[in-house]
């Protein structure tokens, strides 16, 4: 038996690493006081650099350790990596803002690296406790950072309302794996699995309790509909850098907690959840897509965009096949990439009477601002799906997935969705392209225009060399199989 | 055969035109420098894809100048290739540009860089969905073409541009988007999206209607045909003179040629059984937008409608599928580019000038533009269809081919002949006979030398089209005598199928 000697810690390594950074940045931070904040967020940058490169370093295969409870294959792998860019994205692009506003806290910094050390844990959960642990590190720090402008109004109450629905939603999740490892005997993923293989009569409707329950907190977390309440209110609420961050990596992880469980632990009976998944992904398509019409605020109408995204996602989890976890990994990085782009412009809005945040803002900066509307516009394009921009070929792998699975109605009603919601992407374009100038912005500083282009070349040269992309991701999705 | 990737050449030149134009400066001297490198970009484009023409061996309908890299993986590749059927649509296009550059040179005064840089990547995409030979390389040009064409409309167009540009948008891609999905069903069908592989595949029928309705809705309301046209007034009217040209003479085409590339070929069996509705559909749009066109009282949007009737004719002559009228729609849509071109040029020459399209607003223009009436005259005559222009030729074979299947549809459509003589001669006399008597147009200038340079080769081609149309035809006929082929053979081979099964029962 492995009990009495120390389980492998080789597959950790890319989380002790930001473990332990984050907590020596603690001390230094409270030690030399909020003058160090800069020096605080470089490092941490570097030390998400560093995680990232001891990831991939680490032995190729599926690595295993604490009993199987921590998994690193090449799903995780591709996942982790996403999440890591996010982190690290945002923490770049909050340098400015955190200058310019006077919120200079090193704890921003190190509370992402915390979040992150919970996003790595989540990815490589394969059982219950391990999914519970990670999510709850990677939840707290949210929390907090959505509270971080504790005199502002609007950010206190969106912490407090994340706060409290998002411990709503790990009950219900806790509860769900509750009923699982009731039903089943066992919290690991492959248990659950080879029970639920067997599982007959009464025992199955059981299970399924547990599994509704199970999904309706990942839904809170990746904010699908009908769970979707809180992210306008928190995009809009929470400071715009951190707003950032909970639009990018936290959604991968959740994306990624989603796909694991559904997959590993309940492959047998995917035609159970395949129904939730379908009714949650058309729901959010349309709610997202609607919606998002009528805001007049750009971090809400990004709030509506996720949640339509994420149901564009789903679908390809709704297949339930290779090929749908694959189209939802190429979902999930090419997202991450449209929507740290956008915000980068967000972040960028920002003229003599400080920052703006209303679409109507950004009139006629095709001509103030030439080189920031293009990006933007091609990321927008990009967010609609319209070839040959990179967000085609989003929403073509999950798409694929779900003819192939059948799922016609999904497919049709995903893909008017999207025409809807092309609707208000090109709205935004229309402002900057066709109408007269409103007053210039200051000049982008230089992080956030690296972000900016960065992504926005992603999105435009990806349809000339897809091939590496679309293949890492299909290894990760068949490493899951 | 070719050493050197003529096609992709040809696709991605525009393409590298219009970087180097984004990189110009704003003052201008820039502005000069990006009319003159789009318009040398485009001269270029053309004189390569005239070596295609030159190259090209018209007896052989297959595929010619293939290129084929791996792209998305699998079965998914970067593939390129034309035949008889797309050649003249891809001459045709890039022989366009340099036509919608010039038309451009003093009509664009805002933005002149942006403008330029829109036309050249449209182009790449335009000639890259002629020449692709991937269906998903296929949409993703079909579709990019929108994102250029939105702008286009949108920043340089009229005063109610931003309603027209996002019709446009809004109707093209809720057609497109179904058409992807049918695409994504034929693709795990047939297990790739190669096209000449996907020509010869046989689809069971249930995919067939289906991925065949898809299709239509793409097709239909970019062609377009009734009653899913109503976008195409509002763009034309809006857009600048060269987005018209290019919205008529070239995005149009784009649905008669996805007819003839996807919907005829590789869904025969769904083809003929609905084809009655093809032929309703193209009646009602002969007959009705003809009369629509009567009542209009601006000039884009009459020969906006005049357009919705002439790609009925094609519609009509595809759907035939005999040899008369496959070859007379292919004829009718390289002759509507030419002449719908031509048309919408006009009426931006008086635009240019008065800054108005009302019918109402001009009349008498013989006597101070004696040019410009007569180039007026031979593309209204063209339009109409008289014999002697390339009008006629592609309205004669389409109406023989159609009422050899369906007499009926041949006759209404002769009608709607009748209605554009009159609503096209409407036109003309009240723009350009009468008495002068506005006083805005006393001083109005005839054509210079830029308008006529536009004008002369479109009078020529379609007078030499117009008595001589054996070029085109012959050009095209190995391809469509191979397309009618497969089509009939595939046809019989389902009957037969058809019959085993219900003996066998």
């Amino acid at each position: 038996m492995y009990g009495a000697q120390l389980p492998s810690l080789v597959p950790l390594l890319p989380g002790l690493v930001l473990g332990i950074g984050a907590m020596a940045l603690l001390m230094l931070g409270v030690f030399r006081g909020q003058s160090f904040g800069r020096v605080v967020d470089f490092i941490a940058i570097v030390l998400l650099v560093v995680a990232g490169a001891v990831l991939v370093a680490l032995p190729p295969g599926k690595l295993t350790t604490f009993g199987g409870s921590f998994v690193v294959d090449d799903f995780a792998r591709f996942l982790k990596v996403l999440a890591l860019i996010g982190s690290a994205a945002a923490i770049l692009m909050s340098l400015d803002y955190a200058e310019r506003e006077r919120q200079q806290r090193f704890e921003f910094s190190v509370l992402v690296l915390l979040s992150t050390l919970g996003m790595l844990m989540l990815i490589s959960a394969a059982d219950l406790i391990a999914l519970y642990l990670g999510l709850e590190l990677m939840s707290l720090p949210l929390y907090v950072v959505a509270a971080s402008h504790r005199d502002s109004l609007r950010a206190t109450e969106a912490g407090l309302k994340y706060f409290v629905l998002g411990a709503l939603s790990s009950g219900m999740l806790l509860y769900g794996a509750s009923l699982v490892y009731g039903f089943t005997g066992t919290v690991s993923f492959s248990g659950i699995a080879h029970a639920a293989g067997q599982e007959t009569g009464a025992g199955g409707t059981g299970l399924i309790f547990g599994i509704v329950f199970l999904f309706a907190g990942f839904c809170f977390k990746v904010s699908v509909v009908p769970f979707h309440m809180w992210t306008p209110d928190v995009y809009e609420g929470a400071p715009t850098p951190v707003t950032a961050f909970f639009a990018a990596a936290p959604k991968v992880a959740g994306i990624a907690m989603f796909v694991r469980t559904a997959v590993m632990a309940f492959p047998g009976i995917t035609g159970q959840w395949q129904q939730i998944l379908v009714f949650v992904s058309i729901a959010s398509m349309a709610l997202g897509s609607f919606a998002a019409i009528g805001q007049r605020n750009i971090k809400r109408l990004m709030a509506y965009s996720s949640i339509g995204h994420m149901g564009f996602a789903l679908i390809g989890l709704a297949a339930g096949t290779s090929e749908g976890v694959q189209g939802v990994l190429i979902y999930a990085a090419i997202y991450v990439t449209m929507t740290l782009g956008v915000f980068a412009v967000i972040l960028a809005m920002r003229r003599s009477g400080g920052m703006v945040e209303t679409i109507d803002q950004l009139a006629g900066l095709a001509r103030t601002n030439p080189t920031m509307a293009f990006f933007m516009a091609m990321l927008l394009f990009s967010l609609a799906g319209i070839p040959p921009l990179a967000g085609f070929f989003a929403k073509f792998y999950v798409f694929l997935a779900a003819i192939k699975a059948g799922l016609y109605v999904l497919a049709v009603i995903g893909v008017v969705t999207s025409v809807v919601g092309a609707y208000y992407y090109l709205a935004i374009v229309k402002i900057m392209y066709f109408d007269e100038p409103a007053e210039s912005f200051y000049s982008m500083p230089a992080e956030l225009r690296l972000v900016l282009i960065v992504c926005g070349l992603f999105n435009i040269l990806f349809f000339v060399y897809p091939g590496p992309l679309v293949g890492v991701a299909s290894a990760a999705a068949s490493s899951l199989f | 055969m070719t050493s050197w990737p003529i096609l992709s050449v040809v696709t991605f030149l525009p393409l590298a035109g219009a970087v180097f134009i984004a990189f110009l400066s704003e003052d201008p001297a820039g502005v000069r420098n990006a009319r003159w490198v789009a318009l040398w970009t485009t001269l270029i484009v053309f004189a390569i894809s005239l070596i295609l023409v030159w190259r090209f061996d018209p007896s052989n309908g297959d595929f010619q100048f293939l290129e084929k890299h791996p792209w998305l993986g699998g079965t998914i590749n970067y593939e390129m290739g034309v035949d008889g059927i797309s050649l003249p649509f891809v001459i045709l296009t890039t022989g366009l540009m340099p036509i919608c550059i010039l038309a451009s040179w003093t009509a664009i005064e805002s933005r002149v860089r942006e403008y330029m840089v829109a036309f050249l990547v449209l182009e790449t995409l335009m000639v890259g969905t002629f020449c692709a030979l991937d269906l998903v390389l296929f949409y993703l040009f079909f579709e990019g073409g929108l994102i250029p064409m939105f702008l286009i409309i949108g920043v340089w167009g009229g005063p109610r541009r931003v309603y027209a540009s996002f019709k446009f948008f809004l109707y093209t891609l809720l057609g497109s988007v179904l058409m992807l999905l049918a695409i994504m069903a034929m693709y795990w069908n047939a297990g790739t999206t190669d096209i000449p592989t996907l020509l010869h595949h046989a689809f069971p029928r249930s995919l067939q209607t289906w991925a065949w309705l898809a299709f239509l809705a793409s097709f239909a309301v970019k062609m377009p045909m009734w009653p899913v046209h109503t976008w195409l007034p509002d763009a034309h009217v809006e857009a600048p003179t060269a987005g018209s040209v290019i919205l008529a003479a070239i995005l149009l085409k784009m649905g008669g040629y996805g007819f003839l590339r996807f919907s005829l070929p590789m869904f025969p069996e769904a083809s003929q059984q609905l084809a009655p509705l093809i032929y309703a559909l193209s009646v009602v749009a002969i007959v009705y937008t003809s009369l629509v066109a009567l009542v209009q009282e601006d000039m884009k949007k009459l020969i906006a409608y005049s357009s919705v009737a002439h790609m009925g004719f094609v519609t009509m002559g595809i759907f035939a599928v005999t040899a008369q009228g496959v070859a007379g729609g292919i004829f009718q849509m390289i002759s509507h580019g030419i002449v719908s071109a031509a048309l919408f040029l006009c009426v931006g020459v008086v635009y240019d000038r008065m800054h108005t399209r009302e019918i109402a607003a001009y009349g008498g223009l013989v006597n101070r533009m004696p040019l410009y009436a007569f180039t007026f005259m031979m593309f209204t005559l063209a339009n109409v269809g008289l014999p002697g222009t390339s009008g006629f030729v592609g309205e004669f074979l389409t109406l023989i081919g159609t009422f050899r299947v369906n007499t009926w549809v041949a006759t209404l459509a002769t009608l709607g002949t009748i209605l554009s003589a009159a609503y096209a001669l409407w036109l003309y006399r009240k723009i350009v006979f009468g008495r002068l008597e506005k006083p805005s147009l006393f001083s109005i200038r005839d054509m210079g030398w830029r308008e006529l340079a536009i004008f002369v080769p479109l009078i020529v081609l379609t007078l030499i089209l117009g008595v001589y149309p054996k070029p085109v035809l012959d050009f095209s006929s190995a391809s469509v005598t191979q397309l009618i082929d497969n089509y009939r053979h595939a046809l019989a081979a389902a009957q037969t199928a058809g019959q085993t099964a219900s003996l066998g029962r």
